[in-house]
C-alpha cells in the first residue's frame, strides 16, 4: 500500500534555535496519528511544516495526490500547494478564530470552502453547508449568525465543518479540544471518531491530552526538544513507554 | 493459531534509577483453534503482562509471537491494528470508551469496523446485550455511568460481537453474579465450538475447570532472582 503521507527528515530552525529536527514517518490511509510532547517540543512547528504553512529547512513531505500520485509538497509550486490546502487537506487550528472568518456567517464559513473549489450553485452550497452544520450539531437556525455569537465549543465545531465540507483525505489538527470544557471535548471526540470511520480520512493530531490520544489515535509520536524520542502503537507507547521522557510524560498524568 | 517462541519481557524504569524488572523469560507456548488455555500463577507472576504482550500493547524484548501470519514482536502499528480488527479480540478488565457514545454503539463498533452494516451490527449487539441481561432502557445511554458489573458485561458483549479467530480474556467472569457468569461461560464455549483459539486468566477455579483444556503456570517463566 502507498502511504498517504510520507515525511522524510523534516527540520526547521528558528535562527540557531531548533524548532523540529529530522522527523520521518509514513502515514497510511485511514490512520490517525497523535503527536504529544511538552510545550515547546516542536509539535506545532512540525505540523505547520507538513501542512505547508512553514517552509522547512530540510526534508520532504510526500503526499499521494489524486491525480499525479506521490509528490513532494515542499518543492511543488505555491498555487499547487494552495490547491491541496483547499481540497485534500484540512487544518483545524487550536483557536477556532484562526481557522474561521469571524465577519462571515456560519453558513458562509462553510460555503466559502466549497466556492473555493469551484462550486457555483447557491442552492447546493447552502444545502451542503446546512447539512454539515447539522453533522457537527449546530442548529440550522444559526446558519446566518456570525461565529462571534457562538460559544468556544460551537466555534470549534464550525471550524471542523468548514474544513471537512470539501471531503479532504488528510486533516491536520493542532490541539482541537484545547480550551474546551470536558463535556464539549467529549462531543467533539465522538464527532471526530465518527468522521474518521465513516469518511475513512486520515488525521494527524497534536495534543497534550493523553486521554484524547488514547481514544482517537492509532499511532503515537512523542516529541522532546524538537526530536521524536519514541513512536509506535498508541496503547503500546502509553502502557509500556520505552524512552525515559515518555515514561515521565505518562507517569505524570492520572491514569488514562 | 497463537504461537509464542522464546519470548522475553523486561521493564526498565528510567526514572526510578533505571531499575530493571525481569518479568518473564523464554516463554514458548502454542494454542490451537478450538482450544482454551488458562494462564495461572500467583499475583504478580506475569499473567496479565504476557497477555498484553500477545495483544501487542506491551513490547517484547525477544522472541516471536505469531497470530495467523503476523509476528507481533516485529509488526508495524498498522499490521497490529488490522490484526486486532479482524483476528485478535481482547476482553480487558476495564471498559474504556469515548464518553457520550450509547452502549448499543459501543458494542456494535467492532462489527462496524470490519464493514458490517449498521442494522446488522446493531441486531447482533442487541442480542448480546439481552443475553447478558443489560436492561434495554440502558442501551441508548453511555456506559460511563454504569455499575462495575454492568460495565464488565458491556465489555464482554463488545468483545464477543465479532467472531474473532483468536481471543484473550482477562478475568471475564470477575464481579459477575451466577446468572451472568453462566452466560459468559456459554459464550466462551460457543467461541471454542466455532474454532476460536482462546487464552484466559480466571481466578474462578470452577470456571477455569469448565472451559479450559489446559493450564500454563506462568511462574515457570519467571527469571530466577539475580544473586
Ligand atoms: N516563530 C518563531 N520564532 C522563533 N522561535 C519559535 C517560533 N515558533 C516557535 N518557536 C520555538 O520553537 C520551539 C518549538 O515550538 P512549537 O510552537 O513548535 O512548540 P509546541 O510543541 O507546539 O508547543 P506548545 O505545546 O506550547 O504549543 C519552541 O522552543 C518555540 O519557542
Ligand atoms: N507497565 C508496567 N511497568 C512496570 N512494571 C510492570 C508493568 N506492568 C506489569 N509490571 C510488573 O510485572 C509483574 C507482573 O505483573 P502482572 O500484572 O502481569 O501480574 P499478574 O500475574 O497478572 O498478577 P495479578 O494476578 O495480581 O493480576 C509485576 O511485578 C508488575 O509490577
Ligand atoms: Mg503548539
Ligand atoms: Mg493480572
Amino acid at each position: 500500500m502507498t502511504p498517504l503521507l510520507s515525511v522524510h527528515g523534516i527540520t526547521k530552525h528558528y535562527g540557531t534555535h531548533i524548532g523540529c529536527a529530522d522527523v520521518s514517518f509514513d502515514l497510511y490511509p485511514g490512520e490517525v496519528m497523535g503527536i504529544v510532547g511538552e510545550s515547546g517540543s516542536g509539535k506545532s512547528t512540525l505540523l505547520n511544516c507538513m501542512a505547508g504553512h512553514l517552509a522547512p529547512d530540510a526534508g520532504a513531505v510526500v503526499f499521494d495526490t489524486r491525480t499525479d500520485g506521490p509528490k513532494d509538497t515542499v518543492t511543488m509550486s505555491e498555487p499547487e500547494r494552495r490547491m491541496l490546502g483547499r481540497t485534500d487537506w484540512a487544518f483545524v487550528h487550536q483557536h477556532a478564530r484562526d481557522g474561521l472568518r469571524m465577519g462571515v456567517s456560519a453558513g458562509g464559513n462553510v460555503g466559502e470552502r466549497l466556492m473555493a473549489v469551484g462550486e457555483r450553485h447557491y442552492g447546493d452550497i447552502r444545502n451542503r453547508a446546512t447539512d454539515w452544520l447539522d453533522r457537527v450539531e449546530i442548529d440550522a437556525g444559526r446558519v446566518d449568525d456570525r461565529p462571534t455569537t457562538f460559544s468556544g465549543g460551537m466555534q470549534q465545531r464550525l471550524q471542523i465543518a468548514r474544513n471537512l465540507v470539501t471531503g479532504p483525505r488528510l486533516v491536520f489538527m493542532d490541539e482541537p479540544t484545547g480550551g474546551l470544557d470536558v463535556s464539549v471535548q467529549a462531543r467533539l471526540l465522538d464527532l471526530l471518531r465518527g468522521l474518521v470511520r465513516d469518511m475513512g480520512l486520515s488525521a494527524i493530531i497534536v495534543t497534550h491530552d493523553l486521554a484524547v490520544v488514547r481514544l482517537l489515535a492509532d499511532r503515537l509520536m512523542v516529541m522532546k526538544s524538537g526530536r521524536v524520542v519514541e513512536a509506535g502503537l498508541t496503547d503500546q507507547v502509553l502502557d509500556d513507554p520505552q524512552h525515559a521522557y515518555s515514561q515521565l510524560l505518562v507517569s505524570s498524568v492520572l491514569q488514562v | 493459531m497463537i504461537e509464542l517462541k522464546n519470548v522475553s519481557k523486561t521493564f526498565t524504569l528510567h526514572n526510578q534509577g533505571s531499575a530493571i524488572i525481569e518479568v518473564t523469560n523464554d516463554v514458548s507456548l502454542k494454542v490451537s483453534a478450538g482450544e482454551c488455555v488458562a494462564l495461572t500463577g500467583a499475583s504478580g507472576a506475569g499473567k496479565s503482562t504476557l497477555m498484553r504482550m500477545i495483544y501487542g500493547n506491551y513490547l517484547s524484548q525477544a522472541g516471536e509471537i505469531r497470530i495467523g501470519d503476523v509476528d507481533l514482536v516485529r509488526a508495524e502499528p498498522r499490521e497490529v491494528i488490522a490484526l486486532r480488527r479482524e483476528i485478535l479480540g481482547y476482553v480487558s478488565q476495564f471498559l474504556r470508551v469515548v464518553p457520550r457514545v450509547p452502549t448499543l454503539e459501543v458494542v456494535a463498533e467492532p462489527l462496524r469496523a470490519i464493514g458490517i452494516g449498521a442494522e446488522e451490527a446493531e441486531e447482533r449487539a442487541q442480542s448480546l446485550l439481552a443475553q447478558l441481561n443489560i436492561p434495554q432502557r440502558l442501551w441508548s445511554l453511555s456506559p460511563t455511568t454504569f455499575s462495575g458489573g454492568e460495565q464488565q458485561r458491556v465489555n464482554i458483549a463488545r468483545g464477543f460481537a465479532h467472531s474473532y479467530p483468536a481471543m484473550l480474556l482477562d478475568e471475564p467472569t470477575a464481579s459477575l453474579d451466577a446468572t451472568n457468569r453462566e452466560v459468559v461461560l456459554s459464550l466462551i464455549e460457543a467461541a471454542k465450538a466455532r474454532g476460536a483459539a482462546i487464552i484466559g486468566i480466571f481466578h474462578d477455579e470452577a470456571a477455569r475447570a469448565r472451559v479450559c483444556d489446559r493450564e500454563i503456570d506462568v511462574s515457570r517463566f519467571t527469571p530466577k532472582a539475580a544473586a
